[in-house]
């Protein structure tokens, strides 16, 4: 008896088998077509960093305290900042993240003190030269501001006399400290330690 | 419909082959297609509308190819066991009735044509394994007979069931018989054999084995036997085995839908025509993908067990039951 129990048993579980698969053929599928869409990711997701923008004005919050700078372990942030034209904080000018020393680590964003920096969703993140992952991400934010209509950001007073230049070490040329002068987060810089030649 | 002689084989000739052709290769969507869709995936979509150019950019890519003969093969057998596979299903489809009046060569041998013709298709993959003088193509040719003579005992024993009762060979015959609603059928006929759904099983069963398909895919093998009997061929020899893959599938699936399915037979017993065949039969085109889908492929032994063990013993139980009712009733 026990065969035939067996032979009509396992003729069972085909039928069964088939059941479930043709239960999956009617479901829609859950491909995602990978170049022609992509998924969004969710908002805790750890990208690269990028500028948090400031909701009415369109600008950054960055001021350029260069925390990030000191706190990123592989050199990846280059970042200047300027006075803009009647107004008492610094703001950022320049930011870029050379992408191929990033190892997403977040150092930058958790030393940050006013939360001017964020990570962002980003991760088609291929590209065909080493130079493309020069981020440079003043720029995407300036671009991403105008296209949602902010008003134009205000220039920097002019090129070469941006109130505080930072390089990362490695492209330092003298001593480290005698580039990128020391500054307190959240405070405006002392008048003191401005340059000599003021915008005009 | 009484077209001249010459005229009619003519139309029937080039019908038949651009029938097997078309479905060749449009089998060949449809199965990762189907395969796709079992696995919740859209299957094959950049080529065309729905993907549906596929199956061409792959003729032309293999036929862009080199057909390589490896040094040290038989080069006469590697070259005729391509030709060879593709004829039981072109020649097998003349008999098979489309509908009433649809069938090329309406013989009262019909039956015994496709089944003689069929064991070609063994022939043809045996040949090619054995020529091309590969290690796991010799494999494969073992296997291969082994299994084709294992599954054609039970193949051929429910095909006597069904002989038995319906008295003819005559494929256009045995549809005739099935008239009237589905229960007439031969898959149903329970009160001339009891245990007819099983017949079908059975003659499901071993088609699939016959024609090589998954789960009994035991001459391909691809994950054992790099590509079984297939492994030295390349370009359009490899499409051609490829191809009648599916035509002979095309065949067993048309032989299935004949003598058990009704053929042309409307399931209502009204409106019979062309339609209810094909329908038919690319529903067991379409179960025979669902089945590769679903389940693994056996093992060898357990190929060999389910056959001789399971089903020859079954389908002898069924000759002899439906013979038993046809001398008692």
């Amino acid at each position: 008896m026990k065969p035939i129990r067996e032979f009509f048993s396992g003729l069972k579980s085909l039928f069964i088998g088939m059941g479930i698969t043709l239960r999956q053929f009617f479901k829609p599928t859950i491909t995602l077509q990978y170049p022609h869409e992509s998924l969004k990711m969710p908002k805790r997701f750890r990208g690269h960093i990028e500028l948090v923008r400031d909701q009415e004005t369109g600008r950054p919050l960055c001021y350029a305290c260069t925390l990030c700078q000191k706190a990123c372990p592989s050199d990846c942030i280059m970042l200047e900042g300027a006075k803009m034209e009647g107004e008492k904080k610094k703001s950022v000018t320049k930011y870029v993240l050379d992408f191929t020393k990033c190892s997403l680590c977040g150092a930058c964003v958790e030393v940050c003190p006013d939360d001017c920096i964020q990570f962002s969703n980003q991760y088609n993140l291929a590209c065909l030269s080493k130079d493309e992952y020069l981020v440079e991400l003043f720029k995407m934010l300036e671009d991403e501001s105008r296209s949602d209509g902010f008003p134009p950001w205000p220039k920097p007073p002019a090129p070469g006399v941006a109130d505080n230049k930072a390089a990362p070490a490695s492209a330092r040329s003298g001593p480290p400290s005698a580039t990128t002068p020391v500054q307190n987060p959240g405070t405006p810089r002392p008048a003191t330690e401005k340059p000599e030649e003021k915008p005009s | 419909m009484s077209l001249p002689e010459p005229f009619r084989l003519a139309a029937f000739v080039l019908g038949i082959l651009s029938f097997v052709g078309l479905n060749a290769a449009y089998l060949v969507w449809v199965e990762p297609n189907g395969a796709g869709r079992f696995q919740r995936r859209p299957g094959p979509t950049e080529a065309g509308p729905a993907g549906l150019l596929q199956p061409i950019a792959d003729a032309l890519k293999l036929m862009s190819k080199q057909l390589i003969v490896p040094p040290g093969v038989d080069a006469t057998l590697f070259r005729t066991a391509p030709v060879l596979v593709m004829i039981p299903a072109l020649v097998g489809l003349a008999v098979i009735p489309f509908s009433e009046k649809l069938v090329a060569l309406d013989v009262n041998f019909g039956l015994l044509l496709v089944f003689a013709l069929g064991s070609i298709n063994v022939i043809a993959v045996m040949l090619a394994a054995w020529s091309s003088r590969n290690k796991y193509a010799i494999i494969a040719a073992a296997r291969v007979v082994s299994q084709n003579i294992a599954y054609e005992i039970p193949m051929l024993l429910v095909v006597i069931t069904v002989i038995l009762s319906s008295g003819t060979l005559n494929l256009n015959e045995i549809v005739r018989q099935q008239e009237g609603w589905f229960w007439n059928w031969n898959a149903f006929k329970v009160w001339v054999n009891p245990l007819a759904p099983f017949t079908f099983l059975i003659f499901f069963t071993c088609m699939l084995a016959e024609t090589n398909r998954a789960p009994f895919d035991m001459a391909e093998a691809e994950s054992e036997l790099v590509a079984g009997a297939y492994t030295e061929y390349s370009s359009m020899g490899f499409g051609v085995f490829f191809m009648a893959e599916y035509a002979n599938i095309l065949l067993g699936c048309a032989i299935g839908t004949v003598l058990f399915l009704g053929g042309w037979q409307s399931p209502i017993g009204m409106f019979s025509g062309a339609i209810w065949f094909l329908l038919k039969m690319y529903f067991l085109v379409f179960t025979v993908v669902w089945i590769r889908w679903t389940f693994p492929r056996t093992q060898f032994y357990g190929l060999l067990n389910l056959s001789w063990k399971i089903l020859i013993p079954v389908s002898l139980f069924t000759l002899l039951l439906s013979s038993a009712m046809l001398k008692l009733l």
